[in-house]
C-alpha cells in the first residue's frame, strides 16, 4: 500500500533533524494559521495561487527563492561548523550519514532551489516589462513552471522529515548513486524534485525565449534590448540547450535504479565516465544561466546609478553571445583527472581560458561606464562594486585551475570549493540581490530600507572573504573537499576562521530579514508613486509601481536603446493619452496549481515505490492537461472604463506627490 | 498635473494578441520546444553510440536484429506521417470530415508501429536478451523506447484532437493544435530515421 515507506522513515532518533523539521513545520503552521486568522484563503487563492499574472509569479518565485536560501544556508552554517570541530579526537556534531546528507542538499538547493527560482522571478517581474509587453508568450505555462518548481522544491523539503536526502554530492556521480552503494531513497529525492523542478525550468525556458522573440513593443529592435533581457535570452537558449541532457542523464540512472539498467553500473558494460559527461553538458552550462542574467542586472544597475548610458552596449551583448557559445565547449574540466589524452584536456583547458575573455571585456564595460558618471553608492550598486573586485579574483582562480596540471593537483580540494563560490556568490547572488533591492520597489510598490540593505551587503562581503579565502589556502595544504572529520590539526585554524566568516554572512542573512520588516512597517514613507524611483532608462520604470494588470494602457514606442530615459528627454514620459482602449489579458486557472500538487504527489510516490499512486498522479497529470487544453476561453477583457478608472488614479497620486 | 478625462468610447481590444495572432507564436514555442526535446534524443544517441559495443557477453545487433520486421516497423510510422497529410490539406478548407480520416489513419498506422515494437521488445526480453542483460541492450531500449514513448503521446493526442475536431471543428485553436500535432509527429519520423539507421542499419553490420 505504502510501498518503502513506513514510520521508520521518520528520524525520530536523530535531534538535530527533528529539531529542523519541527522548526519548519512551525512556521510553516505560523504562516497558514496567520492566513486563517486574517481570512485571507480567498485572497490566496484568487489572487495568487491561481494568477497567471508574470508579476506575481515572479514574486512567488522570489519567496520560494528566499525560503530556500534560509535551507541551504543553513546547511552552510552546519557543514563549517562541523569543519571547526571535526579535527583527531573530535568528532563533531554531525555523523557521515548526515554529514554527506547536508553538503548534497546545500549543493542541490542553492543551485536549483535558489539560484534558479531568483532567476526566474526576476526575469518574470522585468522583462516583459523591458521589451513593453503585457504579458508573456505563454501566461497559463508560466504559471505550470512555478508549481512545478515549487513541487521539486517541496520534495526536497519533505526529505528532511520523511527518509532522507541523497548522500551523493549535488552533482551525484555513478556508480555512488547505483541502488548498490545508496540502497536508500536519497538519490530518489534528488532525481525527482531535479527531474520536476528542471521540466518546469525548461517550459519557462522557452517561454521567456518565446516572448523576447514575438512580443516585443513597437521599435524595440533586439539591438535595443535592455541588457537584463538580453542575458536572459542568453541564458533562456542556454536552457532549452542542456536541461533536456539533465533530463537524460537522470533518467538514466532511474533506469538503472528501478530496473537495473547497467548504463552507469560497474559491470556488464555500463560506464560511469558517461555519466560524468551527460552531467556535465548540462552543469556547465548551468552555471552560466544563472550568472548571465546577474550580469546583467549589473549591467542596468550600474548604468542607471551612474546616470550614464552602458559602455559598449554592442560589445556587451557579443560578449554574452560568446560565453554562451563557450560554455557548451568547456565541460570536461570539470574531470580532467578522467584521464582524457592530454590531447583531450588541453583542447578543454583552452577553451576555458577563452571564456575569461569576453568576461574581460565585460568588466571593463562596468568600469567605464562608472567612469565620469554621477555614481550613487545605493544598496544595489554596493552589490555591484563589491561583486566586480570579488568576481575577478574568483576569475583569476579559475584560469589557474583550467590549466590541466594545476588541476590535477587542484581537483576535489577546497581551492576548487573557494574558486566557484568566489563566482557563483558574487556573480549570482550579489547579482540577485542587487536585483532584488533594484526591482522590489517595482514588484511591491516601495523601495528597501537602505541602511539595512548596506548592513546587509558589508557583512556578506566581509563574511565572504573570511568564509572562503581560507578554503583556497586549505586547497594548497592539500584538504580534500566533503570531509566529515580530518586529523591534521594545521587545518584546524583555517576552518575556524571559515565558520566565523559563515556566522558575519549569517549577520548578513538576519540584516536582509530585519531589511525586509523595517521597510514593511516604513512602508508608506518610501511608497514610490512615480513608478520611477531611481530615474531610470529602461522601460520597466515607464509602468506604475507595482504595474497595472496590464503593465502598459498604451503600448510604448520605443526610438532609442535607454527607451524610457529617451521619452523622459522628449517629455514623452508620465503623460496620459488622449484615449484608453479595452485590453484582453489571460484568465486565472487553477490547472497550473492542481499540476503542481499533482506531480508532487506523483514524484514522492515514485521515490517511495507507491505504484498506484505513482499511476493516478500521472494519469492525472495527463487528465488536467487534457481537460485544459480543451478550454478555448482563456481571456477576459478589462474594459477601457476600467483602464481609465486606474490610470486616473496614477496620474492624480502623481500629482498629489508633485511630480510631473 | 491635471486628471485625465479620457474618451471611453472605443471597445477595441488592443495588445495582447489573440486568437489568429497567437497560433504562429504557438507553433514557434512548441518548434523550440521539439528542438529540446530533440537534445534529449541527442544524449541518448550518444550514450547509445558509446555504449554499443558493451556486449558484456551477451547477444548483439547482428543477433538480435531483424531488419525486415524493423522495415515493416519504417514504413507504417513512414506512411502515418503521409496520411497526416491529408489532415494538414483538409485545413484550409475547412473540410472536418477529410481532417478526421487523416487522424483516423495516422492513429491506427501509429499503433501498427507501436504494437510492432512492443513485439519486438516482448520477443528480445523473452530469449534473454533484456534491457539488464547489458549495457548495449541498455542503451538499446532506452533510445528505441524513448520514440516509442514520444509515439505513444501522440498516439493520446490524436484521440484527443479526433475528439477536439469533432466537437468543436475546425477553429482556429483547434487548427493551430492540429499544426503542432503535425510537427511532433514528423519530428518523430526524422528521430526514427536516425534510430533506423544508426541502431538498427549499424547494428546488423
Amino acid at each position: 500500500m505504502f510501498g518503502k515507506l513506513t514510520l521508520s522513515a521518520i528520524p525520530y532518533h536523530d535531534p538535530i533533524v527533528m529539531g529542523a523539521v519541527v522548526g519548519s513545520v512551525l512556521a510553516g503552521a505560523a504562516v497558514l494559521g496567520l492566513i486563517t486568522y486574517f481570512r485571507q484563503w480567498p485572497v490566496l487563492w484568487k489572487e495568487w495561487l491561481t494568477s497567471v499574472d508574470h508579476k506575481k509569479i515572479g514574486i512567488m518565485y522570489i519567496i520560494l527563492a528566499l525560503v530556500m536560501l534560509l535551507r541551504g544556508f543553513a546547511d552552510a552554517l552546519m557543514m563549517r561548523a562541523q569543519q571547526a570541530m571535526a579535527m583527531g579526537a573530535s568528532q563533531g556534531f554531525l555523523p557521515p550519514d548526515h554529514f554527506n546528507q547536508v553538503f548534497s542538499a546545500h549543493g542541490t538547493i542553492m543551485i536549483l532551489f535558489m539560484a534558479m527560482p531568483f532567476l526566474a522571478g526576476l526575469m518574470n517581474i522585468v522583462v516583459p516589462q523591458q521589451i513593453g509587453a503585457r504579458d508573456v508568450a505563454f501566461p497559463f505555462l508560466n504559471a505550470v513552471s512555478l508549481w512545478l518548481s515549487v513541487a521539486g522544491a517541496l520534495l526536497v523539503m519533505v526529505s528532511l522529515g520523511v527518509g532522507e536526502f541523497s548522500k551523493a554530492g549535488w552533482s551525484g556521480y555513478s556508480p555512488l548513486t547505483e541502488l548498490e552503494y545508496s540502497p536508500d531513497t536519497g538519490v530518489d529525492y534528488w532525481i525527482w524534485s531535479l527531474q520536476i523542478a528542471g521540466l518546469g525550468t525548461l517550459l519557462s525556458g522557452v517561454n521567456f525565449l518565446v516572448t523576447v522573440l514575438t512580443m516585443r513593443a513597437p521599435g524595440m529592435t533586439l539591438m535595443r534590448l535592455p541588457l537584463f533581457t538580453w542575458t536572459t535570452v542568453f541564458t533562456n537558449v542556454l536552457v532549452i540547450f542542456s536541461f533536456p541532457v539533465l533530463t537524460a542523464a537522470l533518467a538514466l540512472v532511474s533506469l538503472d535504479r528501478y530496473l537495473g539498467f547497467h548504463f552507469f553500473s560497474n559491470d556488464l558494460g555500463g560506464n560511469m565516465m558517461m555519466y560524468a559527461n551527460l552531467f556535465w553538458t548540462w552543469g556547465h552550462p548551468e552555471v552560466y544561466i544563472v550568472i548571465l542574467p546577474a550580469f546583467g542586472i549589473f549591467s542596468e544597475v550600474v548604468s542607471t546609478f551612474s546616470r550614464k548610458k552602458l559602455f559598449g552596449y554592442t560589445s556587451l551583448v557579443y560578449a554574452t553571445a560568446a560565453i554562451m557559445f563557450l560554455s557548451f565547449a568547456v565541460w570536461v574540466h570539470h574531470f580532467f583527472t578522467m584521464g582524457a589524452s592530454a590531447g583531450v584536456n588541453i583542447a578543454f583547458g583552452i577553451s576555458t581560458m577563452l571564456i575569461a575573455v569576453p568576461t574581460g571585456v565585460k568588466v571593463f564595460n562596468w568600469l567605464f561606464t562608472m567612469y565620469k558618471g554621477r555614481v550613487s553608492l545605493t544598496t544595489p550598486m554596493l552589490w555591484t562594486i563589491g561583486f566586480l573586485t570579488t568576481f575577478v579574483l574568483g576569475g583569476l582562480a579559475g584560469v589557474l585551475l583550467s590549466i590541466p596540471p594545476a588541476d590535477y593537483v587542484l581537483h576535489n580540494s577546497l581551492f576548487l570549493i573557494a574558486h566557484f563560490h568566489n563566482m557563483l556568490v558574487p556573480g549570482t547572488l550579489f547579482g540577485f540581490l542587487a536585483g532584488y533591492a533594484y526591482w522590489f520597489p517595482k514588484a511591491v510598490g516601495f523601495k528597501l530600507d537602505e541602511t539595512w540593505g548596506k548592513r546587509s551587503f558589508w557583512c556578506w562581503l566581509v563574511g565572504f572573504y573570511l568564509a572562503f579565502v581560507p578554503l583556497y589556502m586549505l586547497g594548497f595544504m592539500g584538504m580534500p573537499r566533503r570531509m566529515q572529520h580530518y586529523d591534521n590539526p594545521d587545518w584546524q585554524p583555517y576552518l575556524i576562521a571559515a565558520g566565523l566568516g559563515t556566522l558575519i554572512i549569517a549577520c548578513g542573512i538576519g540584516c536582509m530579514l530585519v531589511q525586509l520588516l523595517v521597510s514593511f512597517i516604513n512602508r508608506e514613507a518610501n511608497r514610490d508613486v512615480s513608478g520611477d524611483p531611481w530615474d531610470g532608462r529602461t522601460l520597466e520604470w515607464a509602468t506604475h509601481s507595482p504595474p497595472a494588470p496590464y503593465n502598459f494602457a498604451v503600448i510604448p514606442t520605443v526610438r532609442d536603446i535607454d527607451a524610457f530615459w529617451d521619452m523622459k528627454q522628449r517629455g514623452e514620459a508620465f503623460r496620459p493619452p488622449a484615449a484608453y482602449e479595452a485590453i484582453e489579458m489571460p484568465k486565472n486557472c487553477a490547472h497550473g496549481f492542481l499540476l503542481g500538487i499533482l506531480a508532487f504527489l506523483f514524484g514522492f510516490a515514485m521515490i517511495w515505490h507507491i505504484w498506484w499512486l505513482a499511476v493516478a498522479g500521472f494519469l492525472g497529470l495527463l487528465a488536467v492537461v487534457v481537460a485544459r487544453s480543451m478550454n478555448d476561453d482563456t481571456t477576459e477583457i478589462i474594459p477601457a472604463a476600467e483602464v481609465a478608472r486606474i490610470e486616473d488614479l496614477y496620474f492624480k497620486r502623481l500629482a498629489a506627490a508633485g511630480r510631473s | 498635473m491635471m486628471a485625465v478625462e479620457a474618451v471611453h468610447t472605443q471597445e477595441i481590444v488592443a495588445g495582447h494578441p489573440e486568437h489568429h495572432d497567437m497560433e504562429p507564436i504557438r507553433s514557434l514555442g512548441f518548434w523550440i520546444y521539439l528542438m529540446s526535446d530533440l537534445v534529449l534524443f541527442a544524449a541518448l544517441f550518444a550514450t547509445y553510440v558509446v555504449l554499443s559495443r558493451n556486449f558484456a557477453g551477451g547477444p548483439t545487433g547482428k543477433d538480435l536484429f531483424d531488419l525486415s520486421f524493423v522495415l515493416i516497423e519504417t514504413m507504417l510510422l513512414l506512411c502515418s506521417s503521409a496520411a497526416y497529410g491529408l489532415t494538414m490539406t483538409a485545413m484550409p478548407a475547412g473540410n472536418a470530415r477529410q481532417a478526421m480520416v487523416g487522424l483516423t489513419l495516422t492513429l491506427l498506422l501509429g499503433l501498427g508501429f507501436v504494437s510492432m515494437e512492443l513485439r519486438e521488445f516482448t520477443q528480445l526480453i523473452s530469449e534473454g536478451a533484456g534491457p539488464q542483460r547489458s549495457a548495449f541492450l541498455s542503451a538499446f531500449f532506452t533510445l528505441v523506447g524513448t520514440h516509442g514513448a514520444h509515439v505513444t503521446c501522440g498516439l493520446v493526442w490524436l484521440a484527443v484532437m479526433l475528439f477536439q475536431v469533432a466537437t468543436k471543428g475546425l477553429t482556429a485553436p483547434v487548427m493551430g493544435r492540429l499544426t503542432r500535432l503535425g510537427m511532433f509527429w514528423h519530428f518523430l519520423d526524422v528521430v526514427w530515421i536516425g534510430v533506423f539507421s544508426v541502431v538498427y542499419l549499424m547494428g546488423v553490420w
